[in-house]
């Protein structure tokens, strides 16, 4: 029997190794999962890859992990906000590593690493300092940069409801990255608020199928606080 | 010096939303063009999306019932209108890319009478580099309209030969509202379409750092 339900965000987490690199699904709070970024942190893995689209509100959750120093690099779009007070510290003392990448060659490049795509020419970016040093092509008239698929060893991604074999719904704008994380990583860990029976997710409404998850963990549900303003 | 009166933030915004057209879908920035939304004019329907994850959204929630996992691309709690819906980020930022998006609204640093767009880094050397979707959406949409105050705090014109900021996408601004004029990025210069009350062309040319080219003007 398949059965992907884990007892604890502990459990599911507890063989992330040293240097692995963790997608953590996420626009603002809405999305975040706390309990699973919580669990990384007393998991105690260190010199980790984060790819987040912030780089952590307030101290809790990913700013956590970033205050404890178990982040080399961070990948993401949006570092610097009101409340990011311990990735700018990190940043200023030269202590975390941070590839900026515009919002939408975020997404797209995780995607093509979940969809076995190599590489992708995207407008986004052409003639900024963004694309300094990549590949250019112009195709049909308009000017292309080339980007590559991000991988991980890992995503930890927030999901609403979800079934034993790792079929997925989510709540409003709580999905952003979750779906294109799910399929980049070798091993997907989602936390739900609901575990339910095979069957009970309305098959029209899976966002993500099942195939793309290999860890399930209930979370109790907490209201998400706003954050980043 | 001129005895002319500044457009407001409020009338800016009311100039941009007289100019979007029933059955747009628009993608409205951070900051100012946020107040966009105030001013959509009733009885057109016009699709707001979010870049992170929303078509049809509506405006903030009553006092109390803000939920925070719906929220805009400034992380404030908003709402879903009827028919409005939710979606991943890569399929997102393909509404963008794609041509999808009628008009995207952006703040600027400077603008470049070529419409070349600087709005994500000063590129100050302590400044802490962060883009969001701006590259996405400064490319993505089928129009670029950007809104700012005409000059710095210092008095420097925003609308530059070329600029000095880092470039956030190239030749991608179809029009600029300011506090002073509206313009056009036009092949042939930078066109002015509307002047504030009271401004002259003289005046206005003389706080632009490029040629204007005024209805009177044959290009």
């Amino acid at each position: 029997m398949i059965d992907k339900i884990f007892p604890s965000a502990e459990a599911a987490l507890a063989d992330v190794a040293d240097g692995a690199t963790v997608m953590i699904g996420g626009f603002g709070t809405a999305g975040l999962p706390n309990e699973l970024t919580d669990a990384l942190l007393a998991q105690g893995a260190r010199e980790l890859t984060i790819v987040n689209n912030n780089a952590g509100n307030g101290d809790t959750g990913l700013a956590a992990l970033l205050a404890a120093g178990r982040v080399r690099k961070i990948i993401c779009s949006f570092p610097r906000q009101v409340d990011s007070h311990h990735f700018d510290r990190l940043y200023r003392a030269g202590k975390i590593e941070l590839e900026l990448v515009p919002q939408g060659n975020l997404a797209e490049r995780i995607r093509a690493a979940g969809a076995g795509i190599g590489g992708f020419f995207t407008p986004t970016g052409y003639g900024t300092e963004l694309a300094k040093g990549k590949e250019t092509r112009e195709i049909d008239g308009r000017k292309y940069v080339l980007e590559s698929p991000i991988h991980a060893d890992y995503a930890l991604i927030k999901a609403e409801r979800g079934d034993r074999w790792g079929n997925l719904t989510y709540r409003m704008t709580a999905r952003n990255f979750g779906p294109v994380m799910a399929m980049a990583a070798h091993t997907t860990v989602a936390s739900v608020h609901e575990v339910v029976e095979l069957g009970a997710l309305d098959p029209e409404c899976v966002v993500t199928p099942g195939l793309f998850v290999q860890r399930v963990v209930r979370i109790e549900r907490a209201p998400t606080r706003g954050a980043g303003f | 010096m001129a005895d002319y009166k500044r457009w407001t933030r409020e009338q800016m915004a009311q100039r941009v939303a007289r100019d979007i057209p029933e059955g747009a879908v628009v993608n409205l920035g951070i900051g100012l063009p946020t107040l966009v939304a105030n001013h959509l004019p009733a009885g057109r329907e016009i699709v707001l999306q979010s870049e992170n994850g929303i078509i049809g959204m509506g405006p903030a929630p009553a006092e109390g019932a803000e939920d925070y996992d719906l929220i805009n691309a400034g992380k404030q709690p908003v709402t879903l209108l009827p028919g409005g819906c939710f979606f991943h980020h890569a399929d997102s930022f393909a509404m963008m890319r794609g041509g999808h998006l009628d008009i995207c609204v952006l703040g600027a640093f400077q603008v470049s009478a070529g419409g070349d767009l600087a709005n994500w880094h000063t590129g100050a050397p302590d400044a802490i580099p962060a883009v969001g979707g701006a590259m996405d959406l400064a490319i993505g949409a089928k129009r670029t309209l950007v809104m700012m105050e005409h000059c710095t705090k210092a008095g420097e014109s925003k609308i530059v030969p070329r600029c000095s900021y880092p470039l956030t996408g190239l030749a991608c601004v179809s029009r600029v509202y300011t506090d002073l004029a509206v313009l056009d990025i036009t092949p042939a210069g930078v066109q002015v379409l509307d002047l504030c009350d009271g401004l002259s062309a003289a005046a206005l040319q003389a706080l632009t750092a490029v040629p204007l080219l005024f209805p009177e003007t044959k290009p």
